[in-house]
């Protein structure tokens, strides 16, 4: 899995909540059997209009975003469906981190394993970058995991939380099956302790 | 195929002193070791597998050069993109056959037995799991797919997760899991007449909201909640991760007890008499406290239908479209414009004068026999309005079969609905059963995004018989009022 240290880039504002993953990648491309090429799909109903012509005002869409790779967007971002298929469109499109007030457990879950950054913020402060982001052309931030901070050019340094495990996952770019594969014999153990030799 | 799930315990964990909500007491058996710096690792006693979320993890264990740890604990069937017309054999959309042949291709390579599109037992996986009996009390059950908190109704640990974990159960047999937190949902009284699971929980969602519960395992308890069947609670459980929920669970009693006794999977002999014993143990201690409580009054319940594009954005069926006007914030009022664009709705419109132009009953929420003889009570005697297409799709080959025994087949086409074979079919549109842009379904599935069943297609959740009484009126209407023949 890839490593996130600290990454600095251009941020794109979706300003709406409980963006749930038929949204962010629909049902019609999870057809493939392969990991990537997922990006051109990203949001492709809120990006193409329904002659699958791409939709000038629609965010990700205006030229000034173009090239974003931290995603900001509003609570419960990444609910519905458990498709891995979204963390890996958002990744095959470019970004490296998500900011949301709150997500979708599972989603949270697959972009751990995807060297995905979610950063959860306090409203307050995720309005506060959703308004510079709007306002100032180019804005850019930066996550940087190590400290567990978000700061801008504007004096924003905002503190988050994350669990050791999964900081220390992406920090490493580990890949958590092998450090399981290491209980090898606590796993045979506790087979052999609840469904007996066999 | 020997699925080994439920071998008697060699040696009892020594029992703690506090009291334990259900949960914990799943939670603490399975916990295979705590490693420092790690989340604990979490055993996992049935994986049921998928074509849409499995093949690139079978990729990363040819990959990595692993194999499926346990095969015996690996149920695999076909669902998402089958399809469902009759006769429906071969498959003319070539991607959708390429998936299933990828996963033939896998199960046979890895050694696994998969429920094929032509098995008698072949079925959207939450429903062949019950089905088969390989969903039991006291299990952790995990799949690549956010719905298998369905099967938490039996009293087991069961939930949702993503491809890089399929692969990491199907290596490891395990999953490094922080703990989740407890949620205790209580129905108070009983399910007014009318009321079904699936208005309760549609009520319970939208009285938590879509994130109520994220973070938190819910047992569902109270006196509404005994009195449901084993569909009933599956269908509850079911839209557990509508309201954000890790998992969804009912402690097991002799409801559970008699669904399960002599399915395919299930404990034989002296040995189930063993497991029930075991089984009645699996209950929250009196004195257990939960993370939190919400309670609900079953009195307050009515049938319900969705207005928006969440399925926490419901009303009952005498109420009104909301006006976004009288939301408690900007956000919500945002969220409930644009949702009503989406819909095209008009605040105050009477939800009874919705027309309706699709009718579908269906989905791992709603498509058991139960559900079907419900709306078919509703449907007989009656036909399907004109203007609407109907379509049941049992959730399962064996629902199929019952149903059929039961005459279900012959009300459902008399009435002048399709009666198709099992799959998820027109819950998520991957097969051909879409809607077309603008058309609205009134749907007994689970989600009501955009474009789920279909790219600009407007989607209503409701109950079977709501779903049903749509279909013949060609607009919603009062359940509690019908003209049953
Ligand atoms: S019926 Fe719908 S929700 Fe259920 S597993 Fe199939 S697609 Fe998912």
């Amino acid at each position: 899995m890839k490593a996130f240290r600290m990454h600095t880039g251009l941020v794109a504002p979706l300003d709406r909540a409980n963006v749930d993953t038929d949204q962010i990648i629909p049902k019609e491309f999870l057809k493939r059997i392969e990991r990537t090429g997922f990006g051109e799909f990203l949001f492709y109903d809120w990006r193409r209009r329904p002659d699958r012509t791409l939709d000038p005002d629609f965010v990700l869409n205006q030229p000034r975003y173009q090239g974003a790779s931290i995603l900001l967007t509003d609570r419960n971002f990444g609910c519905g469906s458990s498709r891995e298929h979204a963390p890996w469109a958002l990744d095959d499109f470019g970004f490296r981190a998500i900011i949301a007030p709150s997500f979708a457990d599972i989603f949270a879950n697959n972009c751990v394993k995807n060297g995905l950054l979610t950063v959860v913020l306090p409203e307050a402060q995720v309005a506060t970058i959703m308004k510079r982001s709007q306002e100032v052309e180019g804005y850019r931030a930066t996550v940087d995991l190590e400290q567990r901070q978000v700061r801008d050019d504007f004096g924003l340094t905002a503190s988050f939380e994350i669990d050791d495990f999964s900081r220390r996952c992406l920090l490493e770019g580990l890949d958590d099956i092998g450090l399981t594969l290491q209980h090898e014999a606590e796993i045979a153990a506790y087979e052999a302790r609840r469904f007996g030799a066999r | 195929m020997a699925l080994e799930l439920q071998k008697p315990l060699q040696e009892r964990a020594p029992s703690p002193a506090s009291p334990r909500t259900l949960f914990e007491k799943i939670w603490q058996e399975h916990v295979v070791c705590e490693p420092p710096g790690q989340p604990p690792l979490l055993y996992v006693d049935l994986h049921l597998v998928h074509e849409v979320t499995s093949p690139q993890a079978f990729d990363g264990l040819r990959a990595a050069g692993r194999r499926v740890r346990q095969p015996q604990r690996t149920l695999v069937t076909v669902d998402h993109n089958v399809p469902t017309t009759p006769g429906h054999l071969p498959i003319t959309d070539p991607i959708a056959a390429r998936q299933m042949e990828a996963l033939r291709r896998n199960c046979q390579e890895f050694g696994l037995t998969l429920y094929d599109i032509d098995s008698p037992d072949q079925g959207i996986v939450h429903v062949i799991g019950p089905e088969l009996g390989a969903t039991q009390p006291g299990l952790t059950i995990v799949c690549g797919d956010s719905h298998t908190s369905t099967h938490g109704a039996f009293g087991a640990l069961a939930f949702g997760i993503g491809t890089s974990e399929v692969e990491h159960v199907l290596a490891t047999q395990c999953l490094p899991q922080q703990k989740p937190r407890t949620m205790e949902i209580r129905i108070n009284g009983s399910l007014p007449e009318g009321v079904s699971a699936k208005d309760l929980v549609l009520g319970i969602i939208g009285t938590i909201g879509t994130d109520g519960a994220t973070g938190h395992v819910v047992e569902y308890t109270g006196e509404a909640v005994r009195g449901l069947s084993m569909e009933g609670r599956m269908t509850v459980c079911n839209m557990s991760i509508e309201a954000g929920a890790r998992a969804g669970m009912v402690a097991p009693d002799e409801v559970t007890f008699n669904h399960l006794r002599g399915r395919r999977f299930a404990p034989k002999d002296a040995a189930w008499d063993e497991a029930v014993a075991r089984w009645r143990g699996l209950k929250s201690d009196a004195a257990a406290r939960y993370d939190k409580v919400v309670e609900i009054d079953a009195a307050s319940l009515a049938p319900f239908v969705t207005w928006g594009t969440n399925p926490g954005m419901v009303v009952p069926v005498t109420g009104r479209v909301p006006d976004p006007a009288t939301a408690r914030s900007a956000a919500e009022r945002g969220a409930a414009e644009r949702a009503l664009e989406y819909m095209a709705l008009a605040p105050g419109t009477a939800i009874e004068e919705i027309n309706v132009d699709r009718v579908f009953i269906g989905s791992c929420t709603n498509s058991r026999l139960e559900d079907l003889r419900a709306a078919a009570r509703v449907a007989r005697g009656h036909k399907v309005n004109p203007k609407v297409r109907a379509l049941v799709v049992p959730g399962s080959q064996a629902v199929k079969r019952d149903a059929e025994r039961e005459g279900l087949d012959q009300i459902f086409r008399a009435a002048g609905f399709e009666w198709r074979d099992s799959g998820c079919s027109m819950c998520l549109g991957m097969n051909p059963d879409v809607l077309q842009p603008g058309e609205r379904c009134a749907s007994t599935s689970n989600r009501n995004f955009e474009g789920r069943q279909g790219r600009g297609g407007r989607t209503h959740l409701v109950s079977p018989m709501m779903a049903a009484a749509a279909a013949i009126e060609g607009h919603f209407t009062d359940i509690r009022r019908w003209r049953f023949q």
